[in-house]
Formats: structure tokens, sequence, C-alpha cells
């Protein structure tokens, strides 16, 4: 059980988050959904502490969650990454082995194993040796979803996952969510794309800084919230094909 | 030939040169390869010149000049990390700042404390000057950085590919951070005497880009880098002998040589080599689209 209260984030006087609450059990796949700004990334950054937080506790299994990292997979937003960098992708998979092989030490056969079951999962082992650069955008971000699956991880938080991927990788990444949380892994996403994906999700938390709604998909996304949300009136044009999208 | 290459070896400051140029030469490449890929090249230049107050501290009080130097140049680094840190100043602004108050006040050090600090071969280095106890200090710094990069290859390989996901498992990225500027202080410190703190970032980032075009593995980087540094200073060394130019830009100008080359004719990235392929894929599309309209 991840549980959180009164999550607070501030950066140089400007509000990020603003007593954020929840829990989630094992097992269940939940988006952050909110608009630019809303504080979904600094949410899930908060969580492992990589911003700091100043106020709140996060706990994962009644112990503090920054305490046990090696039990969570992030993956970041594509646009934190470097793809010039010179590495091959199953070199980016491998650092998921990076803490479980310890100081000093080169990471065994098991973990090459892992790594190639990983890759295998993500439908691209053929693309190893490859310069993580040369491919697309949807296989970058399978690479890093192999990377997450590497890390035998119990938490996973993905931000923006779906962002500038296609629909074959938006694809394998749904039933790689639906084989994760049967195997009761808890899964946090945040997301701007508001297309059937959603419809996949268990719950989902809308976020303007504060907590809005806490629910599942057809209880969150209800004209009053996004009001609220998004600030806007509901004849906006954005909002109603937004809702078209995601009700149909 | 063999006589050209064999005749300076003859004197003892060549063979110090050309053992020290090699020394630099491999250890400032594996270094810089860093630098490039977390996009921070100018933070060579940067720790470089920062280290001119700790050098003339040292001098005035008698001190080792590696104690001075290194904590002058660390303390730099330290301050630019401050300010982005506390304020919303960007970067470049930070360093620019930085680095030129460093020297300034080093500059005003020299004066004040009357150092008998020789400026110019600080700035531009003295390769033919090195006393073997220079050598052997350098080859110390270089084994030292070396085997803490080979030790902790997969720590830095994640800092600084993916620092938010290396953070994310709980690396103490802090104490990356701090020991790859260390590692930097060290390198320029190790090469002020080769070439001197003007042109030491050009052995830092020179090789190491030109490897940056070839490869496409940030250890491979590194290693084609070294054999590349190592090459540029051998040949600026000779090249100084000969045509009497000064060491340490002739090393430099060998190494943007080799880069250029690099730049030219890299098989992946090499801008000749590359509107070849194109050129040949084009023809090969034009012939598959003639014998379609033959068919």
């Amino acid at each position: 059980m991840l549980e959180v209260q009164q999550l607070a984030v501030n950066y140089r006087g400007v509000c990020g988050l603003d007593s954020v609450s929840f829990q989630v059990s094992p097992g269940q796949l939940v988006g952050i959904i909110g608009p630019n700004g809303a504080g979904k990334s600094t949410l899930l950054k908060a969580l492992l502490g990589l911003v700091p937080a100043s106020g709140g506790v996060v706990h994962y299994c009644t112990c503090p969650l920054h305490q046990q990292l090696e039990r969570v997979a992030y993956i970041p937003q594509r646009s934190q990454i470097d793809w010039d960098y010179p590495i091959t992708v199953w070199n980016v998979v491998m650092m998921a082995r990076t803490r479980q092989s310890g100081w000093f030490r080169t990471p065994g056969r098991a973990a090459k194993e892992i790594v190639k079951a990983a890759l295998e999962r993500v439908e691209i082992p053929n693309l190893c040796d490859r310069r993580i650069g040369e491919l697309s955008g949807g296989q970058q971000q399978r690479v890093f979803l192999a990377r997450a699956l590497a890390q035998q991880a119990d938490l996973f938080l993905f931000d923006e996952p779906f962002t500038g991927v296609d629909k074959k990788t938006e694809a394998i990444m749904l039933e790689v969510f639906e084989e994760l949380r049967s195997q009761g892994k808890i899964l946090l996403l945040s997301t701007h794309e508001w297309g059937q994906s959603l419809n996949q999700l268990d719950r989902l938390l809308l976020l303007n800084q504060c907590l809005i709604a806490d629910g599942s998909p057809q209880q969150v996304m209800t004209p009053e919230n996004l009001r609220q949300a998004y600030g806007a009136p509901l004849g906006n044009p954005l909002h109603q094909d937004l809702e078209t999208s995601f009700f149909c | 030939m063999l006589n050209l290459l064999l005749e300076p070896l003859g004197y003892e400051f060549m063979r110090n040169a050309i053992a020290i140029g090699i020394l630099v030469g491999i250890l400032c490449p594996v270094v810089g390869s860093y630098l490039i890929v977390q996009r921070m090249a100018l933070l060579g230049d940067v720790i470089a010149h920062c280290v001119l107050p700790g050098l003339s501290l040292s001098f005035f009080f008698g001190v080792d000049i590696l104690i001075g130097a290194f904590g002058s140049g660390i303390l730099g680094a330290l301050l630019i990390a401050w300010i982005r840190s506390q304020t919303r100043v960007k970067v470049d602004a930070a360093m620019a700042l930085t680095f030129s108050t460093f020297f300034a006040l080093g500059v005003t050090l020299i004066t004040v404390l009357k150092n008998k600090l020789d400026l110019d071969s600080f700035l531009f280095g003295d390769i033919l000057g090195v006393a073997p106890h220079d050598i052997q200090r350098t080859f110390v710094i270089a084994a030292l950085i070396l085997l803490m990069i080979k030790l902790f290859y997969k720590e830095l390989l994640f800092y600084t590919f993916d620092k938010t996901g290396a953070q994310a498992i709980g690396l103490p990225i802090n104490t990356l951070y701090f020991g790859f500027m260390a590692a930097i202080t060290l390198t320029i410190i190790a090469s002020m005497q080769a070439v001197g703190v003007l042109l030491v970032i050009s052995l830092l980032v020179g090789p190491a880009l030109t490897a940056y075009l070839l490869v496409k593995e940030l250890h491979q980087m590194m290693i084609v880098g070294a054999i590349v540094g190592a090459i540029a200073s051998i040949v600026g060394v000779y090249l100084s002998y000969y045509r009497n130019l000064p060491s340490g830009p002739a090393i430099v100008l060998v190494s943007s040589s080799l880069f250029l080359l690099a730049l030219l004719f890299s098989p992946s990235q090499g801008i000749l080599t590359r509107s070849t392929q194109t050129e040949s894929t084009t023809r090969l599309m034009n012939r598959f689209k003639f014998l379609r309209r033959n068919d």
C-alpha cells in the first residue's frame, strides 16, 4: 500500500503541490491528470524525494518510500533525456541493474538474462546494439519501459509515458501495465493525453496543485471537476473535444 | 625518417615533454567525454580559470600548488552550483561571472602578493620545462582518476545519461557530482604545465569530440579519445621542436585538425562521407525507378 499524506512542495516561494493525500493499493493503475503546470511531474518526483517536499509523508508498506527506492522504477519524461548520448539500447536497459549489481561490480549473467527478457517483452530485442538516438520516439519509450521492467520493481512511476509514441507502442505499454497490475504492482502515470487509454485506468487523480478529484475515470471526469481543474468554461471547444474523445 | 623521430629523444626535456604529453593526452579526453555528454564542456574552461587564486595563494604561503589550485577550482564549481540552486540565474551566466571574477582575483593576488608565478607559462603551458617530479605527479593523478572511472563507470554512466533516473534509484548523485568536479579540477591541474589553463579546454573536449563522431558508446569514446589525445600531444611536441612553435598551441592545433578530419570523413557522421552516402542512395533510388519503368 502506498500512502501519501499532506504532501506539499514549494519551489522558491511558488506552490508546486498543496497538501495532496491519497492511497494506492497493490494492483492498481492510477493516472494523474491536470492542466500544464498542475504539478503532475512534481507529484511523481516528490513521492521519491527528487524534489524537496515542504511537508507531508510518503509511506510504502509502512516505511518511508525514499528509504526503499530500490523497489521503485521511475521513467522520466522524454524531454529530460539527451537522445544524442553515445549509448546503446542494451546498456540503457542494463542501467536497471545498477543498484542490484552493487558498487565496483559489473552485471553478471543473471542481469543479462533479465535485460534480454525485458527487451523481448517490449518487442525490440533486435535493436539492442543500436544507438539510442537512432530509434523512433515509440521505440525509445519502449527502451525505457524495458528498463523499468528489468528493475523488477514493486512500484512503477511513469511521467507522461504516452507522449510522442505510436499506436503499437501504446498497445504494448497498456499490455505491460495490465500484466504488472495483475502481478499486484502499483502503477502511477501522469498524462495529458485524454484518449481511450484513460479508460484502461482503475483510478484518476485530477490535480491542479491540490487534489481536485480522486476516483474512477467516470467519477472524476465530470464537467464540474474539469471546470475546477482547468478553470475554463465547458463551452471551450478544447474541452468538448477532449470529453468526446474520452467518453466515446 | 626514423632519425627525425629519434633525434629529439636524445634530449631529456623532450623525453619529459612527450611523457607528460601522453599522460595528459590520455587523461583529458577520458574526463572530457563526461563533460561533452553532459553538455558541460565550458565548465572545464571555467574551472581552469578558477584555479588561479589558489595557485597564487599556494605560492605565497609556500604550500603545494596542488592543494591551492584544487581548493580554488572546486570552490568555483561549487559556487556555480550554489548560484544555480538558489536563484533563477542560468548556468551560462553564473559560469561567466564566476570564472572572470576568480581570474581577476587571481591576477590581483599575483600583483598584491608579489608572486614569482610565471603567468605566461600558467596561461599557455610550458611543456618543455617539465621536471621528472611533474611527470610523477601527473602519473599519480591520471592513475587515480582512471581507476575511479573504472570502478564507478556504471554509476557515472547512469548519472550522466539520466540524472533524475539515477537519483530515483537512490544513487548518491551529489557525491557523484562532487567526485566528477574533483576529477575535472585534478585533470586541469595535471594538464596546466602541458598546455596551460587557456588551452586545456581544447585537450579536454577536442579528442573526445573527435571520438564522438566515430563511435557509438561512451567507453569507446573514451578509448578512441585517449588515442587521439596521445597522438595530438606527441605530434604537437615534435612540431614544436622542429618548427619552433609554442608547444601548447601546437598540441591544440593538431588536436583540432584531427577533429576536422573526423568531421569531414567519419564513416557514420562525416560531412563528406555522409553526402557520399546520400548520393549513392539517390543513385540507387534512380536506378530502382528506372528498372521499374522498364518492367
